[in-house]
């Protein structure tokens, strides 16, 4: 589903963000990325869709290749559902609204289909009740949760999620993470930037460890909590895992 | 000081024929009105044209956007009708030139149009910074949904960054009002060139000055409070200072 090979990214000549990136997701397969700060992963993820461009190696969703200038970009990112740290809803349109934005000027939905697919969504992640209200009215695990819907009104054949639950106050956290793992559960296709490790373990097929820009570790769950092979991966784990 | 008051001045008959001299001042605030809002549809189309294109990734809009802006903002608005009004004719070819001394009302629309592109830089800045304060991630939301990056300016950017802005565009709206002011030097007789020629038929000039004082900050105030109705009116519940 996902193709990342040989990837490599400068934000100037001296500055290398990813070092020769390589790595894949299968159709239904959850992958984690993990990693310290300033590792890359946010990156990387949003090399995949496009929305940073990287110099060198290449990317394909689908079959599609995201660096081939001949790509229809547009239509490639509408069928790659995208989740952000900060949920970037948009602020002045109502939460039905913001579902139904992209279904009706990029696919072209009419007015009641679009609806009719954003109420089913926000009744699936919980928010039927909030749909005339504006985001700023509602808290952030529910921003993020209809963020999440958001994307899923596109149809996407692979989810991207950008440390979804890093904004969010501790308490907010299991209500968002609890919808992913029902999507995991679903079938769905997601790579996941996350710290959190309870989530890796409960879904995720594989866990990727990243750090200064490389891949470090790219295994499955049991193997990379059972014995990370890396000194790297190993500190990591043993810092975030401790209390 | 021996000065000669007579309020009654204004129901007198002007010299002109045309009624009395309140009617000479209310014909020059229909020019001044007249002028100012076209010269405002000219600031806010080109300035939202060129503030937009100041945000685009690409140089050469960049820098087009730029030259336009310092362009008129860095030569005074007297010196900008000057030119347009007695230096353009000039240099065009000496058909054209003629052709443009002899248009019917001339210095309407040198007026309209000079005051106008002179704004537009103002509010091309304004519009910049407005896009500018936006979170990154909402250009990034617009474009991971797959909308087109004029989808994106007209669905999710301006919307947000023209709320932004009005406060400040409020000023500009009175600026452009004032500004007109200055087209009494190319022979515009709007409200200041009316009460230049009524102090110098009637010798009343503390009379002629104090109207047409009064009759701006009558003009200002109806803009303010229509501004402030507009604020509200756009506000989003729950964001920032919406009520």
């Amino acid at each position: 589903m996902i193709e990342i090979s040989h990837v490599n990214k400068w934000y100037s000549p001296t500055f290398q963000v990813l070092t020769d990136c390589t790595t894949s997701v299968t159709k239904g397969e959850v992958v984690v990325v993990c990693g310290p700060s300033g590792s890359g992963k946010s990156t990387l993820i949003k090399c995949v869709n496009a929305l940073e461009p990287f110099q060198e190696g290449d990317i394909s969703v689908d079959g599609t290749k995201v660096n081939d200038p001949k790509t229809d970009l547009p239509k490639l990112r509408s069928r790659v559902g995208m989740v952000f740290q900060h949920f970037e809803l948009f602020p002045h349109l109502k939460i039905i609204d913001n579902l139904c934005l992209a279904q009706q000027k990029v696919l072209g939905r009419s007015s009641d289909k679009a609806v009719a697919k954003g109420m089913q969504l926000l009744d699936r992640v919980g928010l039927k009740e909030q749909a005339q209200k504006f985001p700023a009215q509602l808290s952030g695990g529910q921003q993020q949760r209809v963020a999440i819907a958001r994307a899923l009104a596109m149809d996407p054949i692979v989810m991207l999620f950008d440390e979804p639950t890093s904004a969010l106050d501790p308490e907010m956290v299991s209500e968002v993470l609890d919808v992913m793992v029902d999507l995991a559960h679903e079938g769905m296709t997601m790579m996941v930037v996350t710290h959190e490790m309870g989530f890796a373990r409960k879904v995720a097929n594989r866990v990727i460890f990243m750090d200064r820009g490389e891949i470090v570790e790219d295994a499955a769950k049991e193997d990379f909590f059972g014995k990370p092979r890396s000194d790297r991966a190993q500190k990591f784990l043993s810092k975030i895992l401790s209390h | 000081m021996n000065y000669h008051w007579n309020w009654g001045i204004f129901f007198e008959p002007n010299p002109m024929g045309t009624g009395t001299y309140l009617d000479m001042l209310l014909s020059g605030l229909a020019l001044t009105l007249k002028t100012a809002v076209l010269a405002w549809i000219i600031a806010l189309v080109f300035g939202s044209l060129i503030g937009v294109m100041r945000t685009l990734p690409s140089r050469a809009a960049y820098w087009f956007g730029f030259c336009w802006v310092e362009f008129f903002r860095n030569m005074p608005l007297l010196v900008q009708l000057f030119l347009w009004y007695f230096v353009l004719p000039e240099l065009l070819p000496k058909a054209a030139g003629t052709w443009l001394k002899q248009l019917p009302n001339a210095p309407f629309w040198t007026a309209a149009i000079g005051v106008g592109l002179f704004m537009s830089a103002r509010v091309a800045v304004q519009l910049q910074a407005g896009i500018g304060s936006l979170p990154r991630g909402q250009k990034m939301a617009a474009t991971a949904l797959g909308l087109t990056t004029v989808q994106g300016y007209r669905y999710v950017l301006l919307p947000m960054a023209f709320r932004i802005i009005l406060p400040p565009l409020t000023s500009e709206f009175l600026n452009t009002i004032k500004n007109t002011a200055v087209a009494i030097t190319i022979g515009l007789l709007e409200l200041t060139g009316q009460a230049r020629s009524m102090q110098e038929f009637s010798f009343q000039v503390f009379e002629a000055f104090t109207a047409a004082t009064l009759l701006y900050l009558l003009v200002n105030a109806v803009v303010v409070t229509a501004m402030r109705f507009l604020e509200r009116y756009v506000a989003i519940p729950g964001y920032i200072t919406g009520k």
